[in-house]
């Protein structure tokens, strides 16, 4: 300290450290502070809900909110409904999708670049446009109201990013080990499923994840598909309007709940497949 | 004259090599027609559906959604919430990007709260929130520990602190799509560019005007599209919030649908939001072309 050296850049740099490290915690607390209170106000009585101010710590703890909520017409179905959902379009989606991808990270073919370009505007449709028309056709072919119906537009919601997300997984399997496997007498669906597909599954699984996900959060078309086969979002935004506030926020509990297992799930994948950039 | 030409060697070989479809093609054919049936059939019933009724081709539809007293303040929100929303949520993930970057101490614990949001529906955001924001909720409880007097943060009259609470509930959200594919730009750029700018002694807000954004562009990009068209769909925050009290376009489109039962309306307004996302879309495209490479066409 009493030395002549200039101890001002140490310092500075020693400052900002601290700062850097308090920046980032404030952002955390930022993204955790409205996950602890909502799990806070599913898991309190419905008296303490109604005491005003209401506690910040969880002295009120119990399960009856959720318990009510969990119990109340249609919500099981829902939750069903939304899990049968979300593997239909995890399958069909990977059924359809896995092998377009192979093909556009393979092999060249006439109408590739327009291809691409096709998958990049679906990307850009909203939900909406497809919904309402959706509805009517599913109408006549008498499977409105069903969860194949919102399998059917999930599937086509999710199949554009499946097919560029399956597309950059078999990009990163080396070529050579495949050619290796049909120099050693693989057919080429030997070489595919013996080889290959082995080398591509964990990113397959994390695309898959995505897919379910997204089927998992999506609203708006499951709303306008269905009447009494509902998954759970839908449910819960239908019976938003006139249902009690601690109704609401178990419903909204149960929402975040799955959200934080997908990421702990998915954390290795994360930049691959939502940061993945098309091109 | 060629089809009575006699078979020639090449011409007896080429019709099974032509039957033989190419792997590729058989590979992609079941998602084109899987697309074309519920993706691009939709767009087209869509249209039709917005612009036609029994007799013909109307504009009914259009005017009756024009003149909806809905329609107006939908559309001024959502527009209001875009333009406030897109540009502090890119800072935001920017910064938070650039921290994780430097290494902070619990990177990985960070990064992993930080995506959280990622998976959560704007139905789940918008109830959170909704726990917080509510008359009787944790803000005013917060506020009257320290004595103050909480006020409707969500009532009709309100429509400012409406806003405000909606666009938190976003931010929260949807910052960490833009964050992650931020970071997934980032990755793919050598440190040692910022390394070599620092030697030569460019200051901090030098290196990330100079060096860190324009290398980042290509994703910045594909999120701003990404993030704009997604935006153009929230709907469920506002809906858990207020209500009715403070309408987006896509909200309308549920209202027309399920509430009011005309279809042909709710597809007047989601031709809406295609005809704005495309168009927007066409914007960032050009307007980052042009500044990214301004001699070359």
């Amino acid at each position: 300290m009493s030395t002549t050296v200039d101890t001002t850049p140490i310092g500075r740099r020693k400052r900002n450290r601290i700062l850097l490290q308090a920046a980032c915690i404030a952002v955390s607390l930022f993204m955790l502070i409205p996950i602890y209170l909502i799990s806070l106000a599913a898991l309190s009585s419905r008296e303490s809900l109604n005491e005003f101010p209401l506690s910040l710590l969880p002295t009120h703890f119990s399960v009856e909110t959720l318990n009510a909520f969990l119990g109340s017409t249609g919500i099981f179905g829902a939750l069903g409904n939304s899990l049968i959902v979300g593997a239909g379009t995890l399958l069909l989606s990977a059924l359809i999708g896995v092998p377009a991808g192979y093909a556009l990270a393979r092999f060249t073919f006439p109408g590739k670049d327009p291809y691409q370009l096709f998958l990049l505007f679906t990307r850009a449709l909203p939900i909406v446009v497809l919904s309402v028309p959706l509805a009517r056709l599913f109408l006549t072919v008498d499977i409105y109201d069903t969860t194949y119906a919102v399998i059917l537009l999930h599937t086509a919601l999710a199949l554009p990013t499946t097919i560029l997300i399956s597309a950059s997984v078999f990009l990163s399997v080396p070529i050579d080990v495949e050619e290796a496997a049909r120099l050693f007498g693989c057919s080429p669906l030997g070489a595919f499923g013996r080889v290959v597909l082995p080398m591509a599954l964990p990113g397959l699984a994390a695309a898959s994840i995505f897919t379910f996900v997204m089927s998992w959060n999506e609203v708006l078309g499951a709303s306008i598909l269905t009447l009494d086969h509902r998954t759970l979002p839908a449910q819960v935004l239908s019976s938003l309007s006139d249902s009690p506030l601690a109704y609401r926020f178990a419903g909204g509990f149960a929402l975040v709940i799955p959200s934080i297992i997908f990421i702990a799930l998915m954390r290795r994948y994360l930049t691959n497949m939502w940061g993945s950039t098309i091109r | 004259m060629a089809v009575e030409a006699p078979p020639t060697p090449a011409a007896t070989a080429a019709p099974p090599r032509r039957r033989k479809i190419p792997p590729a093609v058989l590979l992609i054919a079941p998602s084109v027609i899987f697309m074309a049936l519920l993706l691009g059939w939709p767009v087209v019933q869509g249209v039709l559906q917005a612009f036609r009724d029994d007799q013909g081709f109307t504009l009914e539809f259009v005017t009756r959604m024009v003149q909806d007293p809905y329609f107006w303040p939908a559309v001024r929100n959502t527009l209001l919430l875009i333009v406030v929303m897109i540009p502090l949520q890119f800072a935001l993930a920017i910064a938070m990007a650039l921290m994780l970057r430097s290494n902070p101490r619990l990177h990985k614990v960070h990064f992993f709260v930080w995506a959280i949001p990622l998976a959560l529906s704007d139905l789940a955001a918008g109830l959170v929130w909704l726990a917080i924001f509510n008359d009787r909720g944790y803000l005013n409880s917060v506020l009257s520990w320290f004595g103050l007097q909480g006020t409707s943060w969500l009532a009709y009259d309100n429509q400012t602190s409406m806003f405000i609470c909606v666009l938190i509930a976003e931010l929260w959200r949807a910052t960490s799509l833009v964050l992650i594919i931020v970071v997934a730009g980032l990755q793919g750029i050598p440190k040692d560019y910022d390394e070599a700018a620092q030697v030569f002694g460019a200051a901090f807000w030098q290196r990330l005007r100079h060096v860190t954004l324009p290398l980042l562009k290509p994703s910045l990009q594909v999120a701003l599209i990404l993030r704009t068209i997604l935006a153009f769909q929230t709907f469920a925050v506002a809906q858990a919030l207020t209500g009715q009290n403070f309408p987006l376009v896509v909200g309308e489109t549920y209202r027309w649908y399920t509430g009011l039962q005309n279809p042909n309306v709710a597809a007047a307004l989601a031709l809406v939001i295609l005809v704005v996302s495309m168009l927007t879309s066409i914007f960032y495209l050009r307007a980052l072309r042009d500044q990214n490479q301004g001699g070359l066409r």
